[in-house]
């Protein structure tokens, strides 16, 4: 089993199918990645640069914004990643 | 020929359960009516909170749920109770119901002159009925005869990759046999509608489905809250789920990649013609699985990632989990274990075989953990103030 899964080649974000610690390596495609912490079991974890602003995907879509600079290796949940949709608290 | 067997209704619907329904039309009569269930055997009361002081399409709707739980083609006989000066009247629920053709009776606890009175005559009307039923064998039915409900609750990450793609290898089937399936759950469209919207043949029909994704996130913006406080729910976010998008782009694997036929409202009742269906439900689990099951629907498949006990009153409610852990923390609840396909390199065809598989089995007779465990929850999806 791989420890983590890039479901669509566009996605930025992969999803770790096992607990990452972290400063692990997180092999991918002939590519190293080394876990900024420690990521839970089916969370996701960035394979790119990502600017504030800009769009995160997973299979193939866009599943929200970055609310600040990502990294590659860095974990992406709530505390950085914002949905586009419902905003009703944006006026 | 894949071979259900079950109970062909006067009107040529095929149910695979054969129940007695005890209806209350308002939370006035709810406790009568679950009073009436306890003293019959298959009898079983829907505890209704609604029915009184509602108005408009609100209460349309709680009336279109309600008759559709009397017409469903798992319910062989139906003994409406009502107070008696509620907003949905009894003798008029009855009479919609009968439309069917199954045996239909009613009564009125203020006609009856209280609860003992209005007790001893349910029960001797449920009694007859409930005897009739028993008289009736189960008979062969094609699996093209199942109308199957794709649900998808307490969602995690799982869900997306392994449980919902599974679930749609089993719509995908039933429909390509000729059978009927409903996507639901509007709330987890928002983000994926446009591919989903692509599937719909009939012009008409995609821009009402874009018009319910667009009224449902609409609804939430005029709450003027972010709609992730509420969804994804804590338990998603826990699990891995971030977003609305992400949660409604693992929800749509659930619908395979059939064409849609069309998009009903609440409740509506599934159109003769077979395929793949929308219905605008909530995301919540309860009220959208009570949705299509008052739309028609016979059998219910449900993933869920963090676990979850539902069933249905009237239809079988099949679990699966994309997560192993899950499935061996609530083992007495979940039916499928499509974690497999993440833990032990099972592929999505032998999960969707075992989920299809079983579902025949459940469309046989064979009880899903959530019957044998008794889970009936209910909920009527309201849209309007109580006056």
């Amino acid at each position: 089993m791989n420890t983590v899964l890039h479901v669509n080649e566009k996605d930025n974000l992969v999803t770790c199918l096992k607990a990452v610690a972290k400063g692990e390596k997180v092999e991918l495609d002939g590519k190293t990645f080394i876990a900024n912490s420690d990521i839970p079991k089916f969370h996701k974890m960035s394979i790119a640069t990502i600017k504030k602003g800009e769009h995160c995907y997973k299979y193939g879509e866009i599943i929200g914004e970055a609310l600040e600079d990502i990294k590659p290796g860095d974990y992406v949940h709530v505390h950085n990643l914002a949905s586009t949709r419902g905003r009703g608290d944006i006026k | 020929m894949l071979k259900i067997s079950g109970f062909r209704r006067e009107n040529g619907q095929f149910g695979v359960r054969n129940y007695l329904l005890i209806l209350p039309t308002s939370v006035c009569a709810s406790d009568t009516a679950a009073k009436i269930a306890a003293q019959v055997p298959g009898a079983i009361a829907v505890p209704n909170q609604h029915g009184c002081c509602h108005i408009g399409y609100d209460l349309t709707q709680t009336v279109m749920t309600l008759e559709g739980f009397g017409k469903n083609a798992n319910v062989g006989a139906v003994l409406v109770v009502g107070l008696g000066c509620e907003g949905i009247q009894a003798e008029a629920l009855a009479d919609k119901i009968r439309v069917s053709g199954k045996p239909v009776d009613f009564i009125i606890i203020q006609k009856c002159g209280g609860t003992l009175k209005a007790i001893s005559a349910g029960v001797e009307k449920a009694a007859k009925m409930a005897a009739l039923l028993s008289t009736q064998p189960r008979v062969e039915g094609d699996v093209s005869d199942i109308i199957l409900g794709l649900e998808c609750g307490g969602s995690d990450p799982t869900s997306g990759l392994a449980s919902n793609p599974a679930i749609g290898y089993v719509s995908d089937k039933l429909v390509n046999l000729g059978g009927t399936s409903i996507l639901s759950e509007t709330t987890e469209v928002i983000g994926a509608e446009h591919l989903l919207a692509a599937r719909f043949a009939d012009e008409k029909e995609r821009a009402k489905f874009l018009r319910m994704v667009k009224e449902c996130e609409g609804r939430a913006i005029k709450l003027g809250a972010d709609l992730r406080n509420g969804q994804p729910t804590p338990g998603n976010k826990e699990g891995g789920i971030s977003t609305i998008e992400e949660k409604s782009l693992g929800c749509m694997y659930k619908a395979g990649v059939s064409p849609f036929q069309a998009a009903l409202e609440y409740a509506e009742w599934v159109p003769e013609k077979k395929g793949l269906y929308f219905m605008d439900t909530p995301g919540q689990d309860i009220d959208s699985i009570t949705g299509m099951v008052a739309g028609g629907a016979t059998v219910i498949i449900f993933s869920t990632g963090r676990g979850t006990p539902t069933g249905s009153p009237i239809a079988p409610v099949i679990k699966i989990t994309g997560n192993t852990d899950t499935y061996n923390n609530m083992i007495d609840n979940i039916d499928i274990n499509a974690g497999k396909i993440i833990t032990h390199g099972a592929t999505l065809k032998d999960i969707g075989e075992e989920a299809f598989n079983l579902m025949l089995e459940v469309c046989q007779g064979r009880l899903t953990k959530a019957e044998a465990l008794g889970h009936r929850e209910f909920g009527i999806y309201r849209i309007g103030w109580t006056f």
